[in-house]
């Protein structure tokens, strides 16, 4: 089973979830996603023993066979290429802006002179910790690289459908929270209690909705703000899988990155209790599938 | 029509946009004065890259002159590439600006005078 740990607004608590929801488990395999600030590895005792760096494929382009037609261009969808057709003399030119290309390859695909040849671009490094039952990978974005999605898709390569799968993604509702939770059993979203947590809940749910994942939610400090969060969940029969106070030893914990688990065990009753109500969830949701 | 200038309107009388890539307008006007031609942005709502589309598309009109308020590094990029004559810091109404750059109140730039995305955030605000 392959559970992701989202949330729309940032801060609530995705990666305490994730990482302790993975150490109460056990043969689990715990996936960081967040590849622009990877943090889950802090509560971790890691050892990397295997680096891999991510590459996407960019587009390389031969003078020779090149006569500036400016398909390649009009084909971008990205605007990462400008063709300056040659004239009075001055030679044309193909300008390529590698930071805005997505690696769709349509126009090595389409340019109508075999003139784009692929070429390889690293954009940043899947670590991997197979070290115990518990075994950790982190995608991480170089610096000035943007392309997170295809970092994230190559970290989710290494799963092990053997093991139950944690996968702590990104905040927020775009690209990158598409390509962390895609194709996951279950997603868990993570929220607090106030308008900008039920705001961006709102629009996680849309999304989660949109690419059929099912889901339920996390209420984290779930004793401030207001019961909003708690009656949006009712209304649209959302199960919430875990209430988590507001407590100042859990921020503490958090602060000297320790995972809550260890200093508070009571808690990982309630993680447990919460994996079981996903296994239910998830189970009911396949056998209605194959019914 | 050799000189470009980046409008808010689509006459001789709208105000200079401050922004290349993402302007309302573009302004194209033959070298003499005598005849201009008005378009359309056709990059104002791109998601990315505008800069780079918008120093195409003008270049692809035979622009040899461009007369606006700020370049970022990839439209400059482009522009310096097809030998395009950048001006900067433009301001008033597109026929003010014009009479300026006949007059040479303008010089020329030979680096993008804003980081990318400024067009972007301008949008926003």
């Amino acid at each position: 089973m392959i559970i992701s740990v989202a949330s729309g607004k940032g801060g609530t608590g995705k990666t305490t979830v994730a990482v302790n929801l993975a150490l109460s488990l056990k043969n689990v395999q715990l996936l960081d996603c967040d590849v622009e600030e990877p943090n889950a590895h802090l509560f971790l005792k890691t050892e990397f023993d295997a680096r891999i760096r991510a590459k996407i494929s960019i587009p390389e382009f031969d003078p020779e066979k090149c006569d500036y037609c400016g398909k390649c261009a009009s084909v971008c969808m990205y605007n990462a290429l400008a063709v300056i057709s040659p004239s009075n003399g001055e030679k044309g030119n193909v300008l390529f802006f590698s930071h805005l290309c997505h690696g769709c390859a349509a126009c090595m695909v389409l340019c109508p002179h075999g003139a784009v040849r692929e070429a390889k671009k690293e954009i940043g490094t899947v670590e991997i910790d197979h070290h115990d039952e518990k075994q950790f990978i982190q995608g991480k974005l170089d610096i000035r690289e943007i392309m997170s999605p295809h970092l994230i898709r190559q970290v989710k390569e290494f799963i092990n459908p053997t093991r139950t799968v944690i996968i702590d993604a990104p905040p927020g509702t775009t690209c990158p929270v598409i390509a962390a939770v895609n194709d996951t059993d279950f997603c868990v979203l993570v929220t607090e209690p106030t308008p900008f947590g039920l705001n961006d809940l709102v629009l996680a749910v849309d999304l989660l909705r949109k690419l059929n994942v099912p889901f339920g939610v996390v209420i984290n400090r779930c004793d401030i703000g207001d019961d909003k969060v708690e009656r949006y969940c009712e209304d649209g029969d959302i199960p919430v899988l875990l209430k988590i106070p507001f407590d100042r030893e859990i921020a503490v914990l958090y602060s000297h990155g320790v995972p809550l688990i260890e200093k508070k065990p009571e808690y990982r009753p309630e993680f447990l209790n919460m994996f079981d109500k996903i296994r239910e969830i998830v189970d009911l949701k396949s056998k209605r599938r194959d019914a | 029509m050799e000189i470009c200038l980046t409008s808010e309107g689509s006459d001789l009388g709208s105000m200079i946009d401050p922004r290349f890539g993402r302007c309302k307008y573009f302004i194209f006007i033959a070298n003499d004065g005598n005849s201009f031609e008005a378009i359309e942005n056709p990059n104002l709502n791109a998601s990315g890259g505008a800069g780079i589309q918008s120093a195409q598309f003008i270049v692809g009109k035979g622009v040899k002159t461009l007369l606006t308020g700020q370049v970022g590094p990839n439209a400059h990029q482009v522009l310096s590439s097809a030998k395009v004559v950048i001006h900067t810091g433009v301001s008033g109404s597109v026929k003010e600006a014009f009479n300026d750059y006949k007059n040479n109140k303008y010089n020329p730039v030979d680096a993008a005078t804003v980081g990318s995305k400024l067009g972007s955030q301008m949008r926003q605000l």
